[in-house]
């Protein structure tokens, strides 16, 4: 049954719309619709009176459908439906017509052509609007489990408050250890901690929660299902090595006669090719990498046929035979498991653009390397134990230049952001080379320094007073190798003269970027992301942690490049957002769906190849294509492309759209 | 420039003939963004010299900047605050070799090189002589490049 | 007879680099190709307006891709070779020019009522794409009779061979395109941080000084990473780097010469061919014949 007694509520906004909408002028005019039982006009629907007026109106005038005409239904759609509803109307018998976003703010110039505009919009909305039905929620049951992709420190805060809290949750992390890109630090700006100290005890509750189910080596193989109910395939990577066995002795690195980059490291030291990820890795377990292990290699060439084993060679096998609990079997044991979660917090953090990717600044040269790279050298606990060497000849610096902003602010070769951390991390490394090598040259070139946090630029005034390190304001331009030295070429623009200093060692704070493959993770999750491979949340300032699909949050450096402050705080919030959803036996589900109508349906399937979430099947007996609602997130590129209209989006009717757009298309 | 002859632009800006406080203080008249003249720059270049944030890779990066008397990246600060004045009167858009190699790194994409052509232009296109090419040295060795090259750009 | 294919000498080969146009018509002869030269081809310009506002320097080379048309469809092949940096440069920049702005084009159409439109489908290369992409390195392998083994050589490409973007024949910061004809022809090539460098180009004429300061700079580094030779493809940079040696050793006493070659030449010595008549050494400032004496 059509409406006809329709509630029209025109919002001023402030000045925002009345500053261009004559509102008055538009309240008539609706008025004058038969199906218009009250038109009238408030300074601020959103607010708690204007909520009231359309309550007691709904009471009041016995409404059934109501229209507010304000801004976009992203920000009061949700208000304006629980005060009709509060009212007793059926809340999706509420429209929104948005005459802010739509007619006031692009019409400002010119107030009449906008007033019409919004009497349009305002009767396209009540055209809509008059077919559509009272629906109620879909209630649909939730796994009280979450799942945590990204074992960096984001990710283990997101994961220890979740258990905490009592909930099951899977950690999964694609390396060997947890600990993520903290774990690689020097020490951390701006209290100079050192990361690994503050780290591992989280990481060592991580690994002995009960609440917390650990894949490390391990990835997302699929995704299926929605808020409350996802199904999870989680690859474990072979690692040829029975970790239930092994004890993390480390024995078998010590024989192993094969050397190759380490990754951890960033190919600042070597491992062997059976190798534990560092160590004070979690778990403390040993894995071989097969592609460079002489035993796994010859096997797969065996097996592949292209050689052909002679009788009683003796392949390889030290790292077995010295292995007490006999954890080395050498056998692929890649597994993929399934687990249903309620919740998916990611948490895959960044990465920082390579040295080489600057040739001008002589990324290609062995000494000159990128932020992350130098953070090994300069951490106690790595290759060099703290005290910077090159890597071409093992020689202390008695110089080093710092490169600032490298492919950051860099639309044309890099990206168009400021990487955020870069100014901080550089003053910092500044200063510990300073204190490692207290007569060694430092000169820090940058652009602006950005230093923006609590304590921050404190931090910046003690390299400056404290610590003797050089700034230099300007960008250099090329780095070249002349003799011995890296020759820098740069700038300062204050004194407005060319700089050159020769330098022993380089570091190029690079710009940082999306985790590599995280792309492909968040099409498995059908979450949006950039060009540069960061998630996108739902709002910027207000949902920094939502992504637009249900039950699926972000948190730390994955969403943009953050400190660890920051990247804490992030983890701990999405961890309370999951918690939220988590704590409901039920969850609401909007019920504007797709519909069939099984009457006309022809079974084309042309609807199930459309649908993103894989929600349509085609019943094999009736021959009519049949939606499941939990997975229907009610897009409507179904609707859009069924040649008979027999699947349609619930209150979304081709009928009422057509009679919308009716209205706005007449000439004005 | 030893033994060849050139035209010295206008009036050359070298420091020491400076009287006190006539290169230290700048007293903005107009907004810069409505100057007539960056306008014109703006045009003949086609590029939009407001977006130089100056990071200064420009002069880093330029084989020049060391004969030069304004760095490139200040030739930007000086149009952001409409002094094309000092421009006009400056060594350095003679000076500029047109390499591109600030128009290639510059991180926003501007061509630092058609602005220095611009402001070499609003000269030029006044019938101004940079050099003589009556006079040149040279001449029977100079590949003809250079010559073509050189009048291109200094002669209107 | 070798495969046709049009040739843009420029001025300057006609004149002082005679060297650069014979070795490079010699050498491709061996390869298989007859350079021929564009009938009634004009001056390049040089150096490439960067007016906004301005076609003036367009035009002449649109002439030149006009006649390169027309002279094209007569042999059938739209391939147009220059070998030296500034005629590449702006050859290949006014036809990209007039292809986006095809306003332009246009203008420039109606101007030139006298020939036909220019319908844009010259490829200009240059001579170093042409050996890389249509010859091969392999071929040009086969064809070497004097590798330059022990030779170092500093591969130098100036400016107009790699910028701006989209004339760049290689990546504009690291390219490695001559490399890999040294190379080829057997030579030991030495990474020379400064191969992408301005030389300082037509400031030749009235600040000779400042390019001498440059030449200083360039042939110091590439004696520092222990060159021989620099060989390069533009004879502005050649005349630079070559004859302001003289000032730069006037002003500094640390100076050591360096003989410039064109790549050509190299290219002629490895096919054998090693007369005057290619090489004209007599062209160059500072003599390179002690230094190449092993491979003559
Ligand atoms: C050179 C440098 C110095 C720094 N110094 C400081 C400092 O002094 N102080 C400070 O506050 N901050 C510093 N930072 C920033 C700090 O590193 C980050 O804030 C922090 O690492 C962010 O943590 P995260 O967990 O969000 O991301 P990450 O540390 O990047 O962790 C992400 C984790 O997710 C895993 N992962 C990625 N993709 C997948 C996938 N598809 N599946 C499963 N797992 C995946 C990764 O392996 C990694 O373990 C520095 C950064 C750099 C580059
Ligand atoms: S089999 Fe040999 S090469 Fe392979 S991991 Fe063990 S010790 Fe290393
Ligand atoms: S509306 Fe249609 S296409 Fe969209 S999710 Fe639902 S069934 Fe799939
Ligand atoms: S184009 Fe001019 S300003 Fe730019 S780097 Fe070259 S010489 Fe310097
Ligand atoms: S490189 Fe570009 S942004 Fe940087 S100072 Fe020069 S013109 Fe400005």
């Amino acid at each position: 049954m059509a409406m006809k007694r329709i509630g029209v509520f025109i919002c001023h906004c402030g000045r925002n719309i009345a500053g261009t909408v004559d509102v008055k002028k538009v309240a008539e005019e609706i008025g004058k619709r038969e199906d218009v039982a009250l038109a009238t006009t408030y300074i601020f629907m959103c607010s708690e009176p204007g909520q009231k007026l359309i309550e007691e109106s709904v009471k009041k005038y016995n409404l059934d459908g109501v229209v507010v005409a304000n801004c976009s239904p992203t920000l009061h759609e949700k208000t304006m439906r629980n005060a009709a509803a509060r009212g007793g109307l059926n809340p999706y018998r509420v429209e929104i017509a948005n005459i802010r976003e739509w007619a006031a703010w692009p019409h400002e110039d010119n107030p009449e052509a906008a007033t019409r505009k919004a009497i349009r919009i305002i009767n396209a909305t009540i055209e809509k609007l008059k077919a559509n039905a009272s629906l109620e929620p879909i209630e649909v049951p939730v796994v009280r489990r979450a799942l945590v992709i990204g074992g960096g420190v984001a990710g283990i805060q997101a994961a220890l408050d979740l258990a905490d809290a009592g909930i099951e949750t899977i950690l999964v992390e694609r390396e060997p250890s947890i600990g993520g890109n903290m774990f690689r630090l020097s020490e951390t700006f701006p209290t100079l901690d050192c990361p690994q100290c503050i780290l591992t005890p989280k990481m060592n509750d991580v690994a002995q929660h009960p609440n917390i189910k650990l894949y490390t080596y391990s990835e997302v193989e699929s995704v299926e299902g929605f808020m409350g109910n996802f199904k999870v395939k989680i690859r474990k990577k072979a690692t040829y090595v029975d970790w239930d066995k092994c004890t993390g002795c480390g024995e078998c690195l010590r024989v192993c006669p094969i050397n190759v980059d380490s990754e951890f490291d960033l190919r600042m030291a070597k491992r062997k090719a059976i190798y534990i990820a560092n160590e004070q890795a979690v778990p403390l377990k040993a894995l071989i990498d097969e592609n460079t292990c002489i035993r796994l290699q010859f096997e797969k060439k065996v097996k592949e046929g292209k050689i052909k084993p002679k009788k009683n060679v003796k392949i390889c096998s030290k790292c077995a035979d010295v292995c007490e609990p006999n954890a080395i079997h050498f056998q692929n044991n890649e597994e993929i498991v399934e687990e249903e979660v309620g919740s998916i917090i990611v948490a895959t953090g960044f990465e920082v653009m390579p040295a080489e990717a600057f040739p001008e600044l002589g990324g290609k040269y062995p000494d000159v390397l990128n932020s992350l790279q130098f953070e090994r050298l300069l951490a106690p606990s790595g290759p060099t134990a703290g005290i910077p060497r090159r890597p071409s000849d093992g020689k202390v610096p008695e110089s080093i230049a710092f490169v600032h902003c490298v492919g950051s602010r860099d639309p044309q070769s890099g990206v168009p952001y400021c990487s955020r951390i870069c100014c901080m991390y550089t003053i910092k490394q500044a200063m510990l080379v300073k204190h490692a090598l207290p007569s060694t040259a430092v000169y820090d070139f940058y652009i602006d320094i950005r230093s923006n946090g609590k304590g921050y630029e404190e931090f910046y005034h003690r390299a400056k007073e404290e610590y003797g390190v050089n700034f230099i304001r300007g960008k250099v331009s090329k780095i070249y190798k002349v003799g011995d030295k890296y020759r820098v070429q740069g700038v300062d623009t204050l004194t407005g003269r060319i700089v050159e200093v020769d330098v022993d060692m380089v570091i190029l704070a690079t710009a940082a970027k999306g985790s590599e493959g995280v792309k492909d993770l968040a099409k498995k999750l059908r979450i949006p992301y950039d060009e540069w491979g960061w998630l996108k949340e739902t709002h910027l300032k207000l949902k920094p942690l939502e992504t637009p699909v249900g039950g699926v949050f972000i948190a730390g450096a994955a969403q943009f490049v953050k400190d660890i402050t920051d990247s804490v705080s992030q983890g701990s919030g999405a961890a309370a957002k999951a918690m939220a959803l988590l704590s409901k036996p039920q969850l609401e589900k909007e019920p504007l769906l797709a519909k069939v109508d099984p009457e006309i349906c022809a079974g084309c399937g042309r609807c199930k190849d459309q649908c993103a979430y894989g929600a349509i099947s085609i019943d094999p007996v009736r021959h009519v294509a049949v939606v499941n609602e939990a997975l229907c997130e009610g897009c409507g590129a179904c609707s859009a492309n069924c040649p008979t209209t027999a699947i349609q989006v619930v209150n979304f009717k081709k009928g009422q759209i057509i009679r919308a757009v009716d209205v706005l298309a007449e000439v004005f | 420039m030893g033994a060849c002859k050139v035209h010295i632009p206008i009036k050359s800006i070298s420091i020491q003939n400076l009287k006190v406080g006539e290169m230290m203080k700048y007293t903005i008249k107009k907004d810069p963004h409505k100057d007539e003249r960056v306008q014109e720059i703006i045009d003949i270049s086609g590029q939009n010299i407001f977006s130089c944030y100056q990071c200064g890779r420009c002069s880093s990066g330029c084989p020049m900047a060391e004969f030069m008397d304004i760095l490139p990246n200040q030739v930007f600060m000086f149009l952001q605050e409409g002094d094309v004045d000092t421009l006009l009167q400056a060594k350095t858009p003679w000076i500029c070799a047109a390499c591109f190699t600030c128009t290639v790194r510059c991180p926003v994409g501007l061509d630092l090189a058609a602005v220095m052509e611009a402001i070499r232009e609003l000269q030029l296109r006044k019938n101004y002589d940079y050099v003589d090419p009556y006079n040149v040295e040279e001449r029977d060795i100079l590949p003809p490049i250079a010559l073509v090259s050189n009048f291109r750009k200094f002669t209107p | 007879m070798g495969k046709k294919i049009m040739f843009y000498p420029g001025c300057t080969l006609k004149g002082v680099a005679k060297n650069l146009e014979d070795s490079t018509i010699e050498s491709a002869r061996i390869l298989g190709y007859d350079f021929v030269e564009l009938p009634n081809w004009t001056c390049c310009g040089a150096v490439y307006g960067l007016a906004q506002d301005s076609v003036k320097f367009t035009i002449a080379n649109v002439r030149n891709l006009i006649k390169a048309q027309q002279y094209g469809k007569e042999i059938g092949d739209n391939r147009l070779v220059a070998v030296c940096s500034m005629c590449y440069n702006n050859l290949r920049r006014a036809h990209i020019d007039v292809m986006k702005n095809r306003d332009k084009l246009h203008t420039l159409n109606i101007f030139m009522d006298e020939e036909p439109d220019y319908e844009g489908n010259i490829n200009v290369l240059h001579y170093l794409q042409f050996l890389k992409d249509d010859v091969g390195f392999d071929n040009i392998a086969k064809k070497v009779k004097t590798p330059l083994k022990g030779l170092k050589v500093a591969p130098y490409y100036g400016c107009l061979l790699l910028r701006p973007d989209e004339v760049a024949i290689d990546d504009r910061e690291d390219p490695h395109i001559m490399e890999n004809l040294l190379k080829t022809l057997g030579a030991e090539v030495v990474d020379y941080p400064l191969k992408n460098e301005c030389c300082g180009s037509y400031h030749t004429v009235d600040k000779r000084e400042y390019v001498a300061e440059r030449t200083y700079k360039l042939v110091s580094i590439a004696k520092e990473v222990g060159a021989d030779v620099i060989a390069t493809s533009c004879p502005l940079c050649f005349f630079n780097l070559d004859r302001r040696q003289e000032i730069a050793k006037q002003k500094h006493g640390d100076f050591e010469h360096m003989p410039i070659v064109y790549f050509t030449q190299l290219m002629a010595i490895a096919f054998g061919l090693k007369s005057e008549d290619v090489l004209h050494f007599d062209r160059h400032y500072i003599s390179p014949r002690e230094v190449l004496a092993p491979w003559l």
